[in-house]
This record gives structure tokens, sequence and C-alpha cells, in this order.
């Protein structure tokens, strides 16, 4: 997506990407509003940040609030749908708008944590692999190469199992399943970064090294980290919806999409509507994080466009 | 290219030991099997003697040295599902995985080269929107609620398709549309830059001004120095393909590794997994060993350090 930055936002040598002066935000807000899929990921992903804040004020029922009289209901505007139940009800008859509107809550909790988690893993593998080259390089990258070679969703399963399904063990597997990425990105980044002359001359001035790492190589890399940690949400969300579809995510009563749509799938035959609408909502969900991310590369992020 | 090939075989080998290693500790820390291989009303007595005879009474060094000597003779021990060794039932399922595994890479090859290809030629055109467009759509939709939709319209609705199972060749088409759709995204946005990367290159312009047509000068200028970045793409998909598997062969009850992974997951056979993550790693591995091969054998002019 988006090979052409439009934006030729260059990244200097020390990034802010976010300034607090009111002009500064401006001219953010004014870039965004050029980018078509741009404003509308923003307006999808604070949409659904609101959602799950106010869920309790927006949910017209209880989410678990079983109602055998109401089993299987259509949406409204089918035959026998009722208006009270918009998008229907599921087999014990809860209603699914509520259920998808309380989900968001779990989607977006699980998705920002792991990847925040991941984030403070991988830039703190990938910092000292690339500033101390070498030998603990060399570990850390076979260790890189060893978690490339299983499958993230496999990892996730094996460590589910064996720790038993959690909200915070979920949270931990997904955090410890993705840092890989943000290991190569950083010390990629170091790499080419050490080598400049900013971070020589504050070597030879005798700068000790976690200053340097800190001062010099840390600020360098915030621009191409907000990047891949939008985008990682979106993956996130994903994986964290296909172990819970798979039985070892969530677990109820919490509800989660994935979740939503394991119990909607014995019933695909007869109810429809209980396995399609907590997959839409998960496909709009990662497409307004999607748009939000690409946009956030091109003003941020020109140089990483390609094979990404 | 003999040493190349050296080092890089010669770096599996830390990778395989450090995947063993943290098969092993997850397992280890998975703790007590014995209570879900006994009956209930098992006596202590019983429980102990298990243990004993299982080696599960020894420290972890002695129980990692033991579980070492074990993978070198690739013995991941017992299932205590089946009261087999682990490793031929897993090899057993593999054949039905390599069947959708390829059929779906077949159909994202056939989606992705025409389309990237053809999307970078004409930027902004229909087909490019379609082509972005429709792989953003598909990176944002999970795969296996793709699926369940591809089952409701064609199998549900039409019933053109079998719900699950496998069998006949009519079985292997919806989830082999569900995986190849997936992996085609991806490959489709990689091949489309990865060709705008090669038409904005000299040569290209060169072969242009010299009035040669564009018919040839995609065909036999840009498309041959852009397959050695598609090949590799397609090897490096391995991961993705064999992680697909899993959830794809949950959804259509596929009856192969994915399958037999997520059972063992499920009841805590723990020799099934550790064979199974074993087995899938080391594919992944010799799949992007092959890709580096490839793209060396591909283009003389790549240098490893």
């Amino acid at each position: 997506m988006a090979a052409n930055p439009q934006t030729t936002t260059g990244t200097g040598p020390v990034a802010t990407p976010i300034s607090k002066s009111p002009s500064a935000f401006k001219r953010w807000f004014r870039l965004l509003l050029k980018s078509k899929t741009g404003t509308v990921g923003l307006i999808i992903v604070l949409t659904v940040i609101l959602i799950s804040i106010f869920a309790k004020q927006l949910a017209p029922h209880d989410p678990n609030q079983i109602n055998p009289a109401m089993m299987l209901k259509p949406p409204v505007w089918m035959d026998g749908g009722s208006a009270d139940y918009i998008l229907g009800t599921d087999n014990l008859g809860r209603d699914i708008l509520s259920r998808i509107i309380f989900g968001s809550q779990i989607s977006l909790a699980v998705g920002i944590s792991a990847v925040v988690l991941a984030g403070v893993i991988g830039v703190f593998v990938g910092l000292v692999a690339g500033y101390y080259g070498g030998i603990i390089d060399n570990i850390l990258m076979r260790l890189v190469d060893s978690f490339l070679a299983i499958p993230t969703i496999l990892f996730a399963l094996v460590i589910l199992s064996i720790f038993g399904p959690s909200v915070p063990t979920l949270i931990v597997v997904l955090g410890i399943t993705n840092w890989v990425q943000y290991a190569r990105l950083v010390r990629g980044e170091v790499l080419s970064i050490k080598e400049r002359e900013f971070v020589k001359a504050a070597k030879s001035i005798g700068v000790r090294d976690n200053q340097i790492i800190l001062r010099h190589l840390l600020p360098n890399v915030i621009s191409p980290f907000i990047v891949i940690s939008t985008l990682s949400v979106a993956t996130t969300i994903i994986l964290e919806a296909s172990l819970s579809f798979l039985g070892l995510g969530i677990q109820p009563p919490t509800i989660s999409w994935g979740g939503i749509l394991s119990d909607g799938r014995d019933y695909i035959a007869t109810s429809w509507w209980l396995a399609t609408f907590p997959g839409l909502a998960i496909t709009i969900t990662v497409l307004g994080i999607i748009f939000l991310g690409d946009w956030l590369r091109d003003v941020l992020d020109p140089r990483a466009n390609n094979g990404r | 290219m003999g040493k190349f090939l050296v080092r890089r075989l010669l770096q599996i080998i830390p990778v395989l030991f450090i995947i063993s290693f943290i098969v092993f500790c997850l397992v280890f820390v998975a703790g007590d099997p014995v209570a879900l291989m006994l009956p209930e009303d098992a006596s202590q007595e019983d429980i102990e003697q298990l243990r004993e005879s299982l080696g599960l009474n020894e420290p972890f060094h002695i129980q990692y040295l033991t579980y070492m000597a074990g993978l070198f003779t690739l013995d991941f021990g017992e299932s205590f599902r089946y009261n087999e060794s682990a490793l031929p039932i897993v090899l057993e399922r593999l054949p039905a995985t390599i069947e959708l595994a390829i059929a779906a890479m077949v159909i994202a090859i056939v989606i992705a080269i025409p389309l990237g290809i053809w999307s970078a030629t004409k930027q902004n055109s229909p087909v490019d929107l379609l082509a972005t467009g429709g792989s953003v759509l598909w990176k944002a939709m999970p795969n296996f609620w793709l699926g369940i939709m591809l089952i409701l319209l064609f199998s549900v609705t039409f019933g053109w398709f079998p719900v699950s199972g496998r069998g006949t060749f009519m079985h292997l088409i919806l989830p082999a549309i569900t995986l190849g759709t997936g992996i085609a995204a991806e490959m489709t946005r990689l091949i489309r830059s990865s060709m705008l990367e090669i038409l904005n290159q000299d040569y290209i312009r060169t072969a242009r001004s010299k009035g040669i047509r564009d018919f040839f000068v995609i065909n036999k200028h840009a498309f041959r120095n852009a397959l050695i970045p598609v090949v590799t793409i397609t090897a490096l998909q391995t991961s993705t393909v064999v992680g697909g598997t899993l959830i794809t062969e949950t959804v259509f009850s596929w009856p192969g590794l994915g399958q037999l992974l997520i059972q063992a997951v499920n009841t805590r056979d723990m020799a099934i997994v550790q064979a199974s993550v074993f087995v899938i790693a080391f594919i992944v591995i010799l799949m992007n060993l092959l890709a580096d091969i490839i793209y060396k054998v591909l283009d003389p002019r790549i240098k490893y350090n």
C-alpha cells in the first residue's frame, strides 16, 4: 500500500513526532485531512475507542443476559426480527449488538497492551544487539531466527496450553511472540546510525554507552517504532481473535469478538448473523488501524515504504 | 557457493538447539502429565511409580539431557492419547497439510504474480486500486472468518462444496481458497513494490528511450529482474502458510497436522505438541534456507558476509 509517500516530511537525525505546540498540531491535522484513507482510519479508530469506553451506556442490553424466549432472533430487517435486537440474538437469546460493543473492550485492551510489551522487549534486544555487536549480537540474532522459525500462532498456542488461557497470560504470550520484528527493526537502524558522525563524536568525547543509547540512538528509532506498533495492534487483534476462536484465548464470560464468532460457527447453517457480525467488527476495526498506520508511515517514516 | 552453503547450514544448528531448548523448558514448566495419564482413582503409589518410570523425578539438567538424547534419535516420547511414539503420528498427518499448503500456494501465486505486476505497471489504474484495496481488505479480514463466510455462501447457501473434511477434490477447494487468498494479499503487495522499484531503474528508462515496446520492457527487462525477490518472497511465506493451515484446518475439519496439534494442545498431549513444533520449525527453516539458495543462484551479485 501507498508506495508513493505524498508527503515529504523527512526524518532528521532526531525525530520528534508529536510536538506540544499548537501550530505543529494544526500542521499534523492538515496533513491527516489530506489523506482520505488516513482520515477514514482515524475516524474508525476513534469510534471504536469511544465505543469501548462508553460500552455500558451504548449497549442496548446486558451482553450476558440470557433470554430463552428470544433465542436466535434474526436481525431487524429480516422476517421475525425485532427492533429491540438490531443485529439479532444468539443461541442463548443474548443481544449480538451489545456483545459486539462489549467485545471491543477486550480486543483493544489486549491488542494495545501486547504491542507495548512486545515493543519494550524488542527495542531493548535490538538496541543491545545493534550497539554492542559481536557475540552478543550473534546470540540475540540466532534467538530471533529461532522465533521466526516457529509460526507466531503455534508458539502462542503452546504457551497458552501450558499456562492456561487468561487475559494476562494472553497479553504476555502475544507480547513475547511479537517482539522479534521490533528487535530486527531497531537493530538495523542502530547499525546504520552508530556509524554516523554524531554518535562517533559523542563516543570520542567519552559519553558513556548507556547515555549514547538513550540520548542518541533511541530517539532515532521512535518514528518507525510508532508505525510498526500501530500496524502491530492490527495483527495482534486478529491473532487474539484467532486464539479465542480456537478456544485458547479469552474465556467466557469475558466477551471477545473471536469468542462470539466461535459460538456462532456452530449455527452457521441456520443463523448466519451470529458468525457474520463479529467478523465484520474485527475487519472494520483492523482496516481502520491499517489505514491509520499506513498514513503514519507516509508522514513519519517515508523511507520505510518498500517491502512492508 | 559451497562455502556459503556450509556457513548457512551451520547457522541452522544453533537455531534448532534454541528451539529444542525453548520447547523443553515449556514442557518442563507445564509440569506433571501424570495426572492426565492415569485414571482418576489411581493410587498414590501408582502415580509415584509412573513418575519414576517416566524420569519425572530427575532434576532439570538430567531431564534435559535425556530429552536431547531422545531428539538425536528422533524420539519425542510417547503420546499418551495414542499410546504410540509421537513422531510417526505427526508425520502421518503431514501429507494432508502439505496438500492444503501446496494448493493454497498455487492459488496465491496465480493471483499475486499477475496482479502484482499489472498493478505496478499501471499505477493508479482501476486494476491497481483493486489490487491494493483488495490486499488491504484481505489483510484486515481474519482468515478463519473468511473461511466461515465461504462455507456460509458456497456450502450452506449454494451447496456447491462440502462443508468440511478431506477426500475429493471438491473438499480441497474452499480451504485452499481461504488460505491461498490470504497469502495472495501479502504477496501481491510485496510483488507490486518490488516491481515498482525495478521499473524506476535506469536500465528500464534506457530500454524505454530506445523505443522498445512496453510489452517487452515489462516482460523481458523488468519481470525477469523482479522474479528474484518474487521467488524469495514465495519461499519466505512458509511460516505464514504453516501458521495459516493451523486455523484453516480447524475451520474445515481438515485432518492435517494443524488439527492434530490443536487437539494435542487441548488434551495437553505434550509429546505430540513437541514433535509437531519441531517438525514445523524444521520445515520453515528448510524453506528459508532454500529461499536463500535460490536467491543466490538467481542473482550472482548478492554476497553474504
